[in-house]
């Protein structure tokens, strides 16, 4: 599995603050991955980083074999789409499209008047003048126009209400069907993880909590609820995420690759929100530090 | 990437160059007017000149016109520049496409530079209006009036040949500047205005009497080349007033005269003139005594050996103080075009 994008203690200092700091982490290549994290946590930094928007305070960051900000940057098979998916107020959806042809030795107009015509975008309509959801999707037209090896996205849909939320994701989907390429999308919001990408990876205070297939870390964490017992009962190869006692009943969230023999256990299964919720939580230095939000 | 560029610019340059292209025509078309007027007038050029509302106020607004228009190159093309897409969020869809933000800086610097040189074209205009002004200064024809005044004059020079052009280049690169280090466009662009005017105001004031070497001339004072006495006190009074300042004019109506001051007997500046200075002076009604005794005065003055000094560049040179100052404007703007590709691969948000 190679990496299309791989940090090794990456960090980024605003002044004297660090939005993000010691991060490490690698993006299998033919993923959509999802990056979610509480605001503050450095997932904006991150992407803005990949991107060469931003240049590392500490530790080195490489997308696609190359650095982002360096001589050879892929500029041409990196696409982004920023935050607030900014657009050109004053120019057309079709002066949109001229300009990502005129950029980009890699593009597609067909593809992109053929999403613009799918989309029902009037090629004449400033972008100004657009709905939120319409800004959004002319902007993700121009990062999938370019025919990028990898998309980042960087809160696409975090404006948006939650139906061209809904379409946004599904649209995203369908091209990322169609073309062959990597993403990266950050969210605050699990649910919009849980219908758009296969693998996660959990930022909290700019650390990576867990990263992983979605499918798999579903199938490798458990809820026990029993009689109450103590931490230390439970097997070395059960990790204790999380732990909540009454005074008879005791109920854990454990990640464990093999499967759960004590019948004392009622066993459920996790949803995806649980799932992140109990790293969020179970972050060190959560509440210990102040958060940063990273700045535009 | 220049066809993005000139979607982004094409509204303002339309407006700004075609009010210049507008202003221009003006020019043209009442050139030959003053041409006439100075040919028909002969002496009294000046007078009429300023007499003629239509062509006094065309000369004005002009003189006027041309020293706004750099800023106005620097506010609305220049710092919005960059200030504007990091505002807006701009600059992260458009830096985020295949090309560099070198090129994308470059593009833009290019083409607006080169509005920037077309806008400054209109200082060559108004030297070409003012042709038959400067031509009657050079006559020794007496003016009041700014236009009346030799084209080398500080006030005038800014605003004639190619001086506009390199104001306006370097505007627009101040106002990029500017909005890369401020990064938001309202206030990168009052910062630019104060930037502008403020080089607009040392320039001639405290830099352009020294990027030529001055000449000099040594002469004698003498009732006819006094132009100026400045005293204390009142003249009409049996008291000698207290002479402060006398100046003297050159047979050089065109020349810049940037010193012209009296020596004393051992070569220094003259900071009291002697007691009896006053005969000296005579007033344009005095009589046939009042003459003599200056011609005694203005002798014994050469007798105890003052002189007048008087530092000046003369009309000749016009040209060649217009491209040092107009170099000088361009290195500034090279220097700050350097700093804007520095600081553009930087972070910037």
């Amino acid at each position: 599995m190679s990496a299309v994008l791989s940090a090794t203690g990456l960090g980024k200092k605003y002044g004297r603050k660090w939005a993000l700091s010691d991060c490490s982490l690698e993006v299998p290549a033919g993923r959509v991955v999802g990056l979610v994290g509480p605001n503050g946590a450095g997932k904006s930094t991150f992407l803005n980083l990949a991107v060469g928007m931003l240049t590392p305070s500490a530790g080195g960051i490489e997308v696609l074999g190359a650095s982002p900000t360096g001589r050879d940057a892929r500029r041409s098979k990196v696409g982004f789409v920023g935050q607030d998916t900014p657009t050109y107020a004053g120019l057309s959806v079709a002066d949109h499209l001229r300009l990502g042809a005129g950029l980009n030795p890699t593009w597609d107009a067909a593809l992109a008047a053929g999403r613009i015509a799918t989309l029902g975008l009037d090629p004449d309509q400033r972008a100004g003048r657009l709905s939120g959801g319409q800004r959004a999707q002319l902007a993700l037209t121009l990062g999938l126009a370019k025919r990028p090896e990898l998309l980042l996205l960087d809160e696409p849909v975090a404006s948006l209400d939650p139906l061209a939320r809904r379409e946004f994701l599904q649209d995203l989907m369908e091209a990322v069907a169609e073309q062959e390429m990597s993403v990266v999308l950050s969210s605050h919001l699990v649910s919009d993880v849980e219908r758009a990408c296969d693998y996660l990876v959990v930022l909290v205070d700019s650390r990576v909590q867990v990263a992983g297939d979605i499918d798999h870390l579903l199938a490798t964490h458990y809820r026990l609820t029993g009689p109450r017992r103590d931490n230390d009962t439970i097997p070395g190869d059960q990790h204790v995420l999380a732990a909540s006692h009454t005074d008879r009943q005791s109920t854990y969230l454990v990640r464990t690759e093999s499967p759960i023999l004590d019948p004392a256990w009622d066993v459920t299964d996790l949803t995806l929100e649980d799932l992140v919720l109990a790293y969020m939580r179970g972050a060190p230095g959560v509440t210990a530090r102040p958060t940063l939000e990273a700045l535009r | 990437m220049i066809w993005l560029t000139w979607r982004q610019f094409r509204a303002s340059a339309v407006v700004l160059l075609g009010s210049v292209a507008a202003a221009v025509a003006l020019l043209a078309l009442t050139g030959h007017q003053v041409a006439a007027l100075s040919r028909s007038s002969g002496e009294g050029f000046f007078d009429l000149f300023g007499a003629d509302r239509a062509k006094s106020t065309i000369f004005y607004a002009s003189t006027i016109v041309v020293y706004v228009l750099p800023s106005v190159v620097g506010i609305f093309w220049g710092a919005p520049m960059v200030a504007r897409e990091l505002e807006a969020g701009t600059s992260r869809l458009v830096w985020s496409q295949s090309i560099t933000r070198t090129r994308w800086l470059a593009t833009k610097l290019g083409v607006a530079g080169v509005g920037a040189a077309a806008v400054g074209l209109f200082g060559l205009a108004l030297t070409w209006w003012c042709g038959p002004l400067d031509d009657a200064v050079a006559k020794g024809y007496h003016g009041t009036g700014l236009f009346g005044q030799p084209r080398l004059w500080p006030a005038q020079f800014g605003s004639r040949g190619i001086m506009p052009i390199g104001m306006a280049v370097l505007a627009l690169v101040i106002g990029v500047a500017l909005g890369l280090v401020i990064r938001r466009a309202l206030p990168a662009m009052a910062a630019t205005l104060v930037a502008v005017v403020a080089v607009q105001v040392v320039l001639p004031m405290a830099v352009q009497a020294h990027l030529l070497p001055m000449k000099e001339l040594t002469t004698q004072l003498a009732e006819d080349n006094i132009t100026e006495v400045r005293a204390q006190g009142e003249p009409q009074r049996a008291t000698d007033p207290i002479v402060e300042k006398v100046e003297i004019s050159i047979a050089q109506p065109e020349a810049w005269i940037t010193s012209n001051i009296t020596l004393d007997p051992s070569g220094k500046a003259v900071t009291t003139y002697p007691t009896w200075f006053s005969d000296c002076v005579t007033g344009p009604d005095a009589t046939e005594a009042e003459h003599a005794a200056a011609r005694a005065c203005f002798a014994r003055l050469a007798d105890e050996g003052y002189r007048q000094k008087v530092d000046y560049l003369p009309g000749s040179s016009f040209w060649r103080l217009q491209l040092v100052e107009t170099g000088l404007l361009l290195l500034l703007a090279g220097l700050l075009t350097g700093f804007c590709f520095w600081r553009v691969r930087r972070d910037l948000f």
